[in-house]
């Protein structure tokens, strides 16, 4: 077992020993138990590495990531760390990337589908089907009502500016490629993604 | 980049200029370290503030925001007047003998063609001089008063070392000396790299400040070569995939266009699309648009898209006006043209110019739904939260859905660094609670909206039944697919044009490359740079083979880059006209009698003869572009413009007010504020220990800097009545923030056409949801125009004021 010990850890164990001599005469036992008890296992055991990239900035660090099941049973994030393999980053990583757990694990990550009403000033749980539905119905109608499909000369224009479309900056080229796919077949036109600023 | 990171370890030296890399992308200027310690490389920075790259920087010298083209033009004019030049590179691979049309000009800072109505160039006179078999007519002695190189040592006649400090508020001694140090870069074998980011593309003329810097780099002979370039760092991890991939109003994946009405078919489209060649055996590579164009449209819409139906070229929207960028669509929605809007991992309230017309904007609409991992401010645009968020939720009727998605730690994919490489990366973890993958999301609303159209109707409903959807399970695309997807794939076999009796890629096989695209119709293909991402030998953006042999930091194993794993683009200009390197210590490629060979993949067809064909073959003159032609709007050479809202006229023109071809909505135009109610020049700037907004979320980033604050000089300070961390109001004509003052040597007040000009410092991260104490962003200031040519907002140079707050100093 490796044993991850702090300095005050150590001297706690060092202190413990003094007695133990004392002890000793009458056999070590306790003092073995006692030990094992207050020291941390490494917190890495049973971990699962995962291949990953820094979702900041363009560099793309390359980072590992150390998962766990947790008590659910979900895998969680438990420590990232620089990819020494990576011929970019060497392992290193910035004051950003060294916090990515976080990231991974802020109190404010988002758990499930809310709406907030008109005039409200809350989001309430909506759930997923009904969320989607919405948003479907949503799309139709406006579309069928505002799709521009030829201009004045006649021209077949399918062109549909009452709906817009801003796209990320650190999803994958897979996410882009499909939210490419299913905005362009729309007709919307109000289409952008962050680098435009 | 049109280098990579671990290239500029090869470099002589580099400037950093409209970037901050040590700061905002540490762990990449870690390759300005290893250049500096073990070539002996220098660094420059400018910047108007000492900024932490400064800091380790050989030389700093300062500058107005805003004024960067006048800078480079002194630095063109000043390189050609002492000889600086790489003159076998310029002749050669430059358009610099190319003959420009008599009737071409610039004075009183406007080029020839301009129309104040309508604010825009009639371009027709910025081109070359073509013979009568439509070859440009060239003088390879530069002799000719038309020549290109002659023209452009007239346009920068102004840009003295004395126009430099008059502009830019850079003491001539300084410029000077950073002049002799980039020149020495003009030999063959010393070379310089640019490293820029937002500090030179959030400007009304931020495409005309990189266009000077490559300018100069091509007069130096510093593109295509190890250790040179122009190194765009880009700010977020997938800014460059989503730029690729076309996720903008006008594009298609790979840099092709979306129609415009003036395109009403295929032919009239495909007609303005020939790029034939305008020197004799030039390669003009984009005469393959037909190619590229078909297989997307095979890829889109499979058997919809026929040979007799132009490929379905009626699906695709055509535009009516250059873009409906965001700038653009946050207009119409602040008009209440706009019903429903998407914000997939995007804080526009925060992230877009001008907050207060965002508010009003996103009130207006009827459905906002935010797809994001975290709580965003735009989600929450409805939301009170004091002086951080004054609005009245009761008066808003926008609904908003907000739908959580996993995080990058939690999805497959592959993101594409600045320098273009392609790498795929893993799931470690399971999204929390009910969040979900951004592909199940978008694959659910597309299936809702096609099981409507199918079941009712509606308008046009073709392109959305037709579009292809060949997924295994159609609720869940999965990442592999996708991208096999954009790689492209043979829909019959693909023969050898030469030799039909021999086939390339079998029908149902992953083509190798773009090579293998057709305009047949027997290929489909999402996204034709990304051809060989995913082709038969397997997922090479997935490939973990980190050796070197070059030495040079090619890494050609490692991932995968496009185009065609090729990690310096121009890199057939790293060696001369005979095809030998400029330097034989930094070979990448050279020409064997027969073929070209080296590290990395040659960017010229391999067996093109070194005399014949020229490296810059994406262009139909085969050289690159020293005069830009007519293909940017505000201008064929960068030339002097004062940001929107500046302290100084514009020297050559005192009736010019920003970039005179910028595009200016009514309402932004009545919120630019003068120098006289704002006297003070203010620009923005990200902090080495936060991301955006996003790491306000995050405590450790969150309490490493965790109050707002503004930076201003000792001399603002004492001329104000500032107390160091003392708290202040910051003004300009559209909004106010509240903030601590931060006192510092690291900004000077300069001196300006005989002007002190002050300048404030205002960081980002602040908002009013996460980890962080509240704060606000820099956006509740600046104005809403953007860059003539792409729209990026003027987050960098804008009028201020500032004065003591009331209340007890915060220090």
């Amino acid at each position: 077992m490796n044993i991850d010990l702090s300095r005050r850890g150590f001297l706690k164990l060092a202190g413990a020993g003094v007695a133990a001599t004392s002890l000793g005469a009458m056999g070590f036992g306790g003092a073995e138990a006692a030990e094992l008890a207050h020291v941390r296992a490494f917190k890495l055991t049973q971990t699962t590495e995962t291949r990953n990239t820094c979702p900041y900035c363009s560099v793309a660090c390359g980072v590992i990531i150390y998962g766990r099941a947790d008590e659910a049973g979900k895998r969680r994030v438990v420590h990232i760390e620089g990819d020494a393999d990576h011929p970019v980053n060497r392992g290193t990583l910035c004051p950003k990337g060294s916090a990515l757990k976080d990231f991974v694990n802020a109190e404010t990550r988002l758990t499930e589908p809310m709406i907030r009403r008109a005039g409200s000033d809350r989001f309430e749980p909506i759930s997923w089907d009904e969320a989607l539905d919405k948003i479907a119905r949503a799309l139709k109608d406006d579309r069928d009502a505002n799709l521009l499909a030829a201009n004045e000369a006649g021209v077949p224009v399918n062109r549909w500016s009452t709906a817009g479309f801003l796209a990320a900056s650190a999803t994958t080229n897979e996410t882009a490629w499909l939210t490419y796919k299913v905005v362009r077949s729309m007709g919307i036109v109000g289409f952008d993604n962050q680098a435009r600023v | 980049m049109t280098n990579s990171w671990t290239d500029i370890k090869n470099t002589d030296l580099v400037i950093v200029m409209g970037g901050n890399a040590a700061e905002a992308h540490p762990c990449g200027f870690k390759w300005v370290t290893e250049a500096k310690h073990h070539r002996g490389a220098k660094l420059i920075v400018v910047d108007p503030r000492f900024t932490r790259t400064a800091s380790v920087s050989d030389y700093y010298a300062p500058i107005r925001p805003g004024t960067d083209i006048t800078f480079l033009m002194g630095m063109i004019r000043w390189m050609i007047e002492n000889d600086k030049v790489q003159w076998s590179y310029v002749k050669a691979f430059t358009n610099a003998s190319f003959l420009v049309k008599e009737e071409f000009g610039w004075s009183d800072g406007l080029f020839t063609g301009y129309d104040e109505e309508k604010r825009d160039y009639d371009r027709s006179s910025w081109e070359y001089q073509l013979g009568e078999d439509g070859f440009a007519l060239t003088d390879p002695t530069l002799q000719h008063p038309r020549c290109v190189w002659n023209l452009l040592k007239a346009h920068v006649d102004a840009y003295t070392p004395e126009m430099v400090e008059r502009v830019c508020g850079t003491p001539k001694e300084r410029f000077l000396k950073i002049a002799e140090m980039i020149g020495e870069c003009s030999s063959p074998t010393k070379t310089m790299t640019s490293m820029y980011a937002l500090g030179w593309t959030q400007h009304s003329k931020g495409s005309q400040n990189i266009r000077g810097m490559a300018m100069l780099q091509l007069i130096l002979g510093n593109i295509g070569v190890p250790g040179g370039g122009m190194n765009a760092l880009r700010g977020h991890s997938n800014i460059q995939g989503l730029t690729d991939i076309g996720l903008m109003s006008n594009l298609i994946p790979g840099y092709l266009n979306i129609p415009t009405e003036k395109e009403p078919d295929w032919e009239t489209y495909m007609k303005s699309r020939q790029f034939k060649p305008l020197l004799p055996g030039q390669t003009s590579y984009w005469q393959n648009y037909s190619k590229f164009m078909v297989s997307f449209q095979k890829s889109m819409w499979g058997d919809a898209a026929t040979a007799e139906n132009d490929w379905a070229y009626h699906y695709l929207p055509k535009l009516d006006v250059p873009a409906y960028d965001m700038l653009r669509m946050f207009e119409l929605m602040d008009q209440g043209k706009v019903n429903l809007y998407f914000c997939q991992g995007f804080n526009p309230l925060l992230a877009l110019s001008n907050r207060g017309k965002n508010t009003s904007a996103l009130s207006k609409l009827k459905l906002l739904v935010v797809m994001d991992p975290l709580q965003t401010e735009t989600a929450r645009f409805w939301e009170n939260h004091g002086a951080f968020n004054d609005v009245d939720p009761s008066a808003i009727q926008t609904e908003v859905i907000e739908l959580p998605t996993s995080c990058f730690a939690e999805d497959e994919g592959a993101l594409v660094n600045s320098g273009r490489w392609l790498q795929w990366h893993w799931a470690a973890a399971e999204p929390p609670g009910q969040a979900k993958h951004d592909t199940w999301i978008m694959a659910q609303i597309f299936l809702r909206v096609r099981e409507l159209y199918a079941a009712e109707g509606g308008a046009f409903p073709d392109p959305i039944l037709n579009l292809t959807w060949p997924y295994a399970d159609p609720s869940t695309p999965m990442p592999d697919e996708l991208a096999r997807e954009m790689n492209g794939t043979a829909l019959a076999d693909v023969t050898d044009p030469a030799d039909p009796t021999k086939v390339l890629t079998a029908a149902g096989k992953q083509v190798k490359s773009f090579a293998e695209l057709r305009d047949d119709g027997s290929t489909a293909c999402g996204c034709w740079i990304y051809s060989g991402c995913f082709n038969e030998d397997g997922n090479n953006m997935a490939r973990r083979d980190n050796s070197d042999p070059s030495g040079l930091g090619v890494h050609s194993n490692w991932a995968w880059s496009w185009p065609l794993n090729r990690r310096t683009l121009y890199n057939r200009a790293s060696a001369d006209l005979d095809g030998k390197p400029w330097d034989p210590e930094r070979a990448l490629l050279s020409w064997n009698g027969e073929r070209w060979e080296g590290f990395d993949v040659p960017d010229i067809a391999p067996t093109a003869k070194p005399g014949e064909v020229m490296p810059f073959i994406m262009n139909p003159e085969g050289v690159s572009r020293l005069f830009s032609r007519g293909m940017m709007r505000d201008g064929p050479f960068p030339t002097h413009m004062e940001p929107f809202e500046s302290p100084v006229q514009n020297v050559f023109n005192d009736r010019m007010r920003g970039n005179p071809v910028a595009r200016m909505f009514e309402s932004d135009a009545a919120t630019l504020g003068t120098s006289d109610e704002f006297p003070f020049v203010a620009t923005s700037y990200r902090l080495t220990e936060h991301f955006h907004y996003w790491t306000k979320h995050n405590k450790v980033n969150a309490a490493m800097q965790p109050e707002f604050f503004v930076e201003i000089s000792e001399e603002l300070a004492a001329e104000k009545g500032i107390q160091r961390g003392g708290k202040v109001r910051v003004w300009s004509k559209r909004g106010e923030v509240w903030a601590k003052a931060l006192v510092t040597k690291r900004i000077k007040p300069l001196t300006c056409d005989g002007k002190t000009v002050h300048v404030v410092g205002i960081p980002l991260h602040w908002g009013f949801v996460g980890a962080a104490k509240k704060g606000w962003g820099p956006n509740s200031l600046t104005p809403a125009v953007g860059d003539a040519n792409i729209e990026t907002p003027e987050f960098k140079a804008f009028l201020v004021n500032i004065e003591p707050a009331t209340g007890e100093a915060l220090a």
